[in-house]
């Protein structure tokens, strides 16, 4: 569930969540391992660099319905486990997971553009809440028939990629890390080529200028929309079959996702894309690091209490000028 | 005529809350459970409906409630030796009297608390607006859970048990059904009056628009933290008897379940139609029925059901049951529409 520093048995971090406990002492000690072996800061900097890539990616999805349909979709976290379990089908059919980079935003595509067509487009012209309840139900719906159909069990897609030691194997890479990281980029490159230079991307961006206007203009915005949310759920599909091959997926585990897509995009603002890479990157390095100081159990609880904590900030630096968060 | 009305509907609901765990007793529980469920989407209603605020994270509070009773109870019956044993279920057994004080006190502790974190956690949450507030409250939510599955003083990840109903006192469903219908009813009535004051009319001005409110010269700062106040004044009653009922506390599933009765209570508020009186009451019973009677005939789906439902309730009956039927038969509710006017 959780970026563990070392390349140990993941599915044993997600089993012994229970078990819990956090002290001072530990924090202390954790902090000493720190200094006595600096190599491991290195190594936590670079897991963190690249997870916060793959993180980016889902967030840049999020950014996009948001600004272009104004939709806060709540069920991006949800995405991705099914992009994750459709690379999981792959791997059990005998093909190799890696190629799920390649099929699951194709299949997510079509799930994307479905959902829209049947729920998504009577929300589109409604309050910003209204998005986040239908949203919502969408979530749990997903996770209970993702539990129905695919099990509770906790899957991962073997990828059979080796780790690269350095430093008498203090600082590990994993090469599915670096791959993946390359891979986030590679599809946000693609992305964003796509939004500037197609026709299509070219209709995305003046509805989310002014759908109104774009309409007057002879765009079919309703078209724009089910595109938009079906390339969202395309990019969920690519962060999913990476989230299978580096970590695990379980039928509940979205909603972290779309907390930390949530996170990124509210530090970056909407249409900031190199705030989008940035804040991303810097939330998977401080989330590393939170995971090795206080214990990987509260990486969860740090990442929500961070959500907190930089909503509050914002807005009581927005005070000062008598504003708030729009 | 319309008092007659009103004491009829007044007198049938005592009636059934008096009456209907005892010709039910099979479902004494779930009575209770449904008068808790009420509570709640009266307690969402005041900021959700009332103040235009979507709070996700009154869970909190609720939490908070449960733990504080609890652990009053621990402190005062129960010394450090016993605390470490009573996962194995040693002599937790109290006499009524003292479970009853004890009871007492560690709901007046946990209001206390609660009412405190409110004003400490407004002050700070309550300055963020619409969207950014309901996705923060959901983080609040969550991040508090984990952070008390972390604190050992309040049994960390392996939960706490609330000591065992007394036996002497019959069933404790029939108590706990008594218990939530009475502060379910208090709830209500201290609402409505709330609701008439000055105080009700502030934070509908915060609903309709809140720069208009401050620049008429409401306080709406203190307007807001005080109606959050309320809203976890209830809530912390509410806990503090779930805890006891359900006799364990787990951080994540009993007391902080985000998942579930986070946004039920947001859901059933809705459902019945919010920024009514009678609507969230009426959400709540409506749902907890549906609720399970998905439960009995669609295991393993319930939760799919559930989902379809938010979604058709958001969709298509945004303004919920009650606000339906104000919006088709205006009339019926003393709204005049002034032909050309």
């Amino acid at each position: 569930m959780i970026p563990v520093p070392s390349s140990g048995d993941r599915a044993s971090a997600v089993c012994i969540r229970r078990k819990r406990r956090v002290s001072i002492d530990t924090i202390i000690s954790n902090l000493n391992i720190l200094y006595i072996a600096p190599p491991l800061i290195l190594q936590l900097l670079v897991n963190g660099l690249m997870v916060g890539a793959l993180f980016a990616l889902v967030a840049y999805g999020m950014a996009l319905v948001w600004g272009v349909m104004n939709v806060i979709n709540i069920s991006q976290g949800e995405y991705v486990v099914l992009g994750g379990y459709v690379t999981v089908l792959l791997a059990d059919f005998g093909i190799h997971p890696f190629f799920g980079v390649f099929i699951a935003p194709i299949v997510m595509y079509g799930f994307g553009w479905v959902l829209y067509r049947t729920v998504i487009f009577r929300i589109v012209d409604k309050d910003l809440f209204v998005s986040i309840l239908a949203t919502y139900g969408i979530s749990i719906l997903l996770q209970q028939l993702m539990n129905q159909v695919f099990g509770a069990d906790i899957r991962r897609a073997d990828h059979g990629f080796v780790t690269w030691p350095f430093f008498d194997d203090i600082v590990t890479i994993e090469q599915i890390k670096l791959l993946g990281a390359m891979t986030s980029l590679a599809w946000g490159g693609v992305l964003i080529y796509f939004l500037k230079k197609s026709r299509l991307g070219q209709a995305i961006r003046a509805t989310a200028q002014n759908a109104r206007a774009a309409r007057t203009m002879g765009i079919d915005t309703d078209k724009v929309y089910a595109a938009t949310y079906a390339i969202n759920a395309a990019v969920c599909g690519v962060a999913g079959a990476l989230v299978a091959m580096i970590w695990v997926i379980e039928p509940f585990i979205g909603l972290i996702y779309t907390i930390r897509a949530f996170l990124i995009v509210i530090i970056a603002g909407l249409g900031n894309l190199v705030g989008v890479v940035i804040a991303g990157v810097s939330l998977g390095a401080a989330e590393n690091f939170a995971g090795f100081i206080l214990g990987a159990e509260f990486q969860v609880g740090f990442i929500f209490a961070l959500l907190v904590i930089i909503l509050v900030g914002r807005s009581y630096l927005l005070d000062r000028k008598r504003e708030y968060l729009k | 005529m319309r008092i007659d009305r009103n004491t009829m509907l007044y007198g049938g609901l005592l009636v059934s809350g008096i009456f209907l765990p005892l010709a039910l007793p099979a479902f004494q529980t779930q009575i209770a459970i449904m008068w808790m469920l009420v509570t709640f989407a009266l307690t969402w209603d005041i900021l959700g409906g009332r103040m235009g605020y979507n709070s996700f994270g009154n869970i909190v509070f609720f939490g908070v409630g449960m733990y504080a009773a609890a652990m009053t109870q621990h402190e005062l019956y129960f010394d450090i030796g016993q605390f470490e044993v009573i996962s194995d279920k040693i002599n937790l057994q109290l006499t009524p009297v003292k479970y009853i004080l004890g009871l007492g006190l560690g709901v007046v502790i946990g209001a206390v608390i609660c009412v405190l974190l409110a004003w400490l956690l407004g002050s700070g949450v309550l300055r963020l607006r619409g969207h950014y507030f309901a996705i923060c409250t959901l983080g609040l939510g969550v991040a508090v859970g984990e952070i008390a599955g972390g604190i050992d003083y309040i049994g960390a990840g392996s939960g706490l048990s609330a000591p065992l109903f007394p036996l002497a006192m019959g069933p404790a469903g029939l108590f706990y059904s008594y218990y939530f219908f009475i502060l379910s009813a208090v709830t209500f009535l201290c609402l409505r009056w709330l609701y008439s004051t000055r105080f009700g009319l502030t934070i509908n001005a915060i609903r309709d628009d809140e720069d208009k409110a401050e620049a008429m010269g409401l306080h709406t700062t203190r307007a807001k933290t005080v109606a959050w106040c309320v809203s976890a004044f209830f809530l912390s009653f509410a806990g503090a008897g779930f805890g006891h009922l359900n006799g364990f506390i787990d951080p994540l599933d009993v007391a902080f379940p985000g998942a579930t009765f986070g946004v039920w209570m947001v859901l059933m508020a809705i459902l019945g139609g919010k920024g009514t009186l009678w609507g969230p009451v009426l959400g709540a019973v409506v749902f907890h029925v549906t609720q399970e009677f998905f439960w009995s005939t669609l295991l393993g789906w319930q939760r799919v059901a559930m989902g379809l439902l938010i979604v058709a309730v958001v969709i298509f009956f945004p303004l919920g049951i009650l606000g339906w039927v104000r919006e088709r038969w205006p009339e019926r509710f003393g709204i005049t529409v002034e032909e050309n006017a």
